[in-house]
């Protein structure tokens, strides 16, 4: 590089690359209503399409990691930008509702759903349902357990995957401390410690653990499984799902949900409103079932083909609203050396 | 013409050292700006970590679960630090002194993995060798994607250094071995450091291979912190012994840097070295070059290539693709341009000037550089929502969060610059009566301008690769390459991911490839 010719083109690539973000920043036009997102663009953008096409507004969302958007939102407190809360999972809602972010829903909206799938101050909604699977390899397990308890045993010692970070996995370890009680559940994660199972940092990668043998069996939520099948077609999976019969902890039902942000102003809480309830619509409900293979929560839709219903699972029966003491799980997660 | 030798430091009076605390107001002032401007995640820091109390954040830093993830974090950086000194070093000397077979080609390789996310170099090794996880797959793929931090200094330095030291020691019977170490490596000591430093604050953030990996460090405790307990005031109280370590290894190397001095007399004589045969230890010179090359770049490469092999995710959208490529090199562009704008103040004092406040500025700008992406970014909302509203979700925002996370890739490249460009030119104008700003713009700015623009380059490139503070500080609605990336490796749609990946790491690779070739 000759250094004049760095002179010459320094200063109109600078003053260029200051100037953009400032000329950007004036075309803006103002969204009627800002939905942040937990959920991925990939999963629900459609369905989000066609929510801004029913609600005839101008609806801007904005795509994230749940945790990451819940920590933005209490940052942003009463100045947020977000009218709607879409979380990946009901701790995020229940520690929006705990640091009091959530403003209260309208009882028929919740009355939509079942009381187990909604928080307990009635300021969130569950709107997909989720389930806790056991993944297996058939040609290391032909008979796959029907308890979580049955991990502990010797015959498993390190043929078992599982996601410590994971949201999803925390929600179990919770539903089973709610279930059983903490003493119970330290024993338990006491005995899968001590059965060396692996680590993951995704259902997805247990998945393919499982799916390739690297271990042989692991503890995912059901959709992954559906979502691999779509993408590399479902004679190519080795894998299959065994759903936990018996009110078992390892088959608790957590939702993907939604919550209105107090901070947001009333024109947007009115939108807002108005999502919530398309989100618990006929529509919306199917996509769940259809196209990201989640239970649908309301509406009387079915859910996806292949899918046993969900009153046939004998799922615990647990109000998700407790789920929020993610920090004792945290504690316990660390005390029995699991994270 | 004057030379100095860096090897005895203290032993005589440098000349061109000024004395303390003279720094002129026309530099110290966007100067102490601009590290104002990198201090802010610092107070929102303290704001989070005090909420409940000193006492509480006290017993979450000294818990044993910390100390262990701090040890980690150490040991981590420790082993890349090292790995990265040997390979940046010996590929900067075999690529600018010997007579090594296509070294022009060969430098410009070795440049090529700053183009590639760590995230990616984790995931192409543990889908290739699973058994890798944990401390020996994060040291391996940091090592690979941030060697070039030290590389390319180096090599810049050995292209810059007058080879006429280096003859004269051998004319007074020193070897080839003897004169590397006793007159080369001191040479480049300056160079090696802040690439050093560098590296080691890219390893204690990282956050994207570790997790891949599944190696607890001191960055992924404090993103469990956020993820599952939806407590900042952990989180925070964490990072601070972040800024605290980081602010320890900068004070470190300044005292490595010593008191010589490192420059020579006029600019344009860029001599060659002659180079050094290499003999019979050409083939096994090539064959490290060629296998630093495959696992740093071939291997990525064909790991994307297999993604897009497998599955049928793979939707082409070609308009999606060129709109998010051309938002990407935009924001990049942006983010590179304040970066480096910020950077000159401060690079030209931790430079010129010694004592306190020269010190104090460029700690400033490292201080937050080892924090995750996600507490910088955090901390940036804490502020705009508060007192900068219309800017929150902005372009000006996010720009501004990668000048906070980015400065001091700048700063080292502009003080690399600044001190092998002769000072004696500048207090030559000075006497003649020319102002600071004047001397500046006329002299230090042009000589250094290539090191400059290399250090605008490097910044371009981390830009481009950012997430998570992309995610949170992203105008709502806009992507970004990494972000689209992000969102497909979400739903283990790889296939539908490569695209994104590959272009991310091809037009990474067109800056990373002018600082290969670079010749200054």
């Amino acid at each position: 590089m000759r250094r004049s010719s760095v002179r010459r083109l320094a200063v109109p690539v600078i003053a260029l690359g200051l100037l953009a973000p400032a000329l950007a920043a004036c075309s803006d036009e103002p969204a009627d209503l800002v939905i942040y997102s937990g959920r991925n663009e990939d999963l629900v953008e459609p369905l989000l399409e066609k929510l801004e096409k029913e609600l005839d507004a101008n609806v801007e969302v904005r795509y994230g990691d749940s945790a990451e958007l819940a920590a933005q939102i209490l940052e942003e407190g009463d100045k947020t930008e977000a009218g709607l809360f879409f979380s990946q999972d009901a701790g995020a809602l229940g520690a929006l509702s705990k640091e009091g972010a959530l403003t209260a829903l309208p009882q028929p909206t919740l009355d939509k759903v079942e009381e187990a799938y909604r928080g307990g101050e009635g300021d969130w909604v569950g709107v997909s349902g989720r389930v806790r699977v056991l993944a297996y390899n058939p040609g290391k397990v032909p008979t796959p357990p029907d308890s979580v308890h049955q991990l502990t045993e010797p015959e498993w010692k390190g043929k078992i995957g599982f996601a410590p970070n994971n949201a999803s996995f925390q929600a179990f370890v919770t539903g089973m401390r709610v279930l059983e009680g903490d003493d119970a559940a330290r024993e338990w994660l006491k005995g899968f410690k001590a059965n060396s199972p692996k680590t993951y940092e995704s259902n997805t990668d247990i998945l393919e653990a499982v799916d390739s043998g690297e271990v042989s069996a692991g503890l995912i939520n059901h959709y992954y499984w559906y979502e691999k099948a779509a993408e590399e077609g479902e004679d190519k999976l080795t894998a299959k799902l065994h759903f936990l019969p018996g009110g078992d902890p390892g088959g608790l039902v957590n939702v993907a949900g939604v919550g209105l942000l107090k901070g947001a102003d009333t024109k947007q809480a009115d939108y807002a409103q108005q999502a919530a309830d398309y989100l618990l619509g006929e529509e919306a409900q199917t996509y769940f079932a259809e196209e990201t293979k989640e239970y649908p929560l309301a509406a009387g839709v079915a859910p996806a083909d292949g899918l046993p219903a969900l009153d046939s699972l004998e799922a615990p029966r647990i109000n998700l609203g407790e789920l929020d003491s993610l920090k004792e799980t945290l504690a316990m997660l660390q005390e029995a050396g699991l994270v | 013409m004057g030379v100095s030798i860096g090897k005895d430091p203290g032993a005589r009076p440098v000349p061109w050292l000024r004395p303390p605390g003279r720094v002129p107001w026309a530099l110290a002032l966007p100067a102490a700006l601009a590290a104002a401007f990198a201090l802010l995640p610092l107070v929102y820091l303290c704001v989070r970590a005090l909420e409940q109390g000193p006492g509480h954040a006290w017993d979450i830093v000294t818990t044993e679960r910390a100390a262990q993830l701090l040890g980690h974090s150490i040991a981590l950086a420790a082993v890349v630090v090292t790995a990265c000194l040997v390979l940046g070093i010996s590929l900067a000397w075999l690529t600018t002194r010997t007579n090594l077979p296509w070294a022009r080609g060969w430098a410009v390789l070795v440049t090529l993995p700053l183009a590639v996310p760590s995230y990616v170099a984790a995931f192409a090794w543990l889908s290739a060798v699973p058994e890798l996880s944990g401390f020996t797959g994060s040291a391996l793929s940091l090592t690979l994607v941030s060697f070039p931090y030290v590389h390319l200094p180096v090599a810049a330095a050995l292209r810059r250094t007058d080879p006429a030291q280096e003859e004269t020691a051998r004319s007074l019977g020193l070897g080839t071995l003897r004169t590397f170490w006793r007159v080369t490596l001191p040479q480049l000591r300056p160079a090696a450091a802040g690439g050093a430093v560098l590296v080691a604050l890219y390893v204690l953030s990282d956050f994207g291979a570790v997790s891949l990996m599944r190696y607890d460090t001191f960055t992924r405790g404090i993103y469990t912190s956020y993820r599952a307990s939806f407590d900042r005031t952990p989180a925070a109280a964490l990072s601070v012994v972040l800024v605290l370590l980081t602010v320890a290894l900068v004070a470190a190397e300044a005292r490595t840097r010593g008191r010589a001095g490192y420059a020579r007399t006029g600019t344009g004589t860029a001599r060659p070295a002659d180079p050094t045969s290499l003999g019979k230890w050409r083939a096994p010179a090539l064959g490290w070059c060629a296998a630093v090359s495959a696992a740093a770049v071939a291997f990525p490469l064909a790991t994307l290539g297999y993604w897009l092999a497998v599955g049928n995710s793979a939707t082409w959208d070609p308009a999606r693709l060129t709109e998010t490529a051309t938002s990407t090199l935009g924001v990049a562009a942006a983010g590179a341009a304040l970066t480096t704008v910020l950077a000159l103040p401060i690079g030209v004092i931790a430079a010129r000037h010694r004592g306190r406040t020269a010190h104090l500025l460029e700690q400033a700008a490292y201080a937050g550089h080892a924090l995750p992406g996600i507490t910088i970014a955090l901390s940036l909302v804490f502020f705009a929502v508060r007192y900068a509203h219309p800017l929150y979700q902005e372009l000006p925002l996010l720009v501004g969060a990668y000048a906070v996370l980015f400065l001091p890739v700048a700063v080292a490249a502009t003080r690399a610059a600044v001190l092998q460009a002769p000072p004696v030119l500048e207090d030559v104008a000075r006497s003649l009566g020319r102002g600071p700003w004047r001397v500046l713009r006329e002299i230090t700015v042009p000589l250094a301008a290539p090191g400059v623009a290399a250090g605008a380059a490097l910044t371009f490139v981390v830009c481009m690769k950012e997430l998570p503070a992309t995610l949170l500080l992203r105008p709502t609605g806009m992507d970004t390459l990494a972000t689209r990336l992000w969102t497909e490796t979400g739903t283990a749609s790889y296939a539908a991911a490569a695209p994104y990946a590959a272009a991310l790491i091809l037009l990474a690779a067109i800056p990373s490839y002018l600082l290969g070739r670079h010749r200054t």
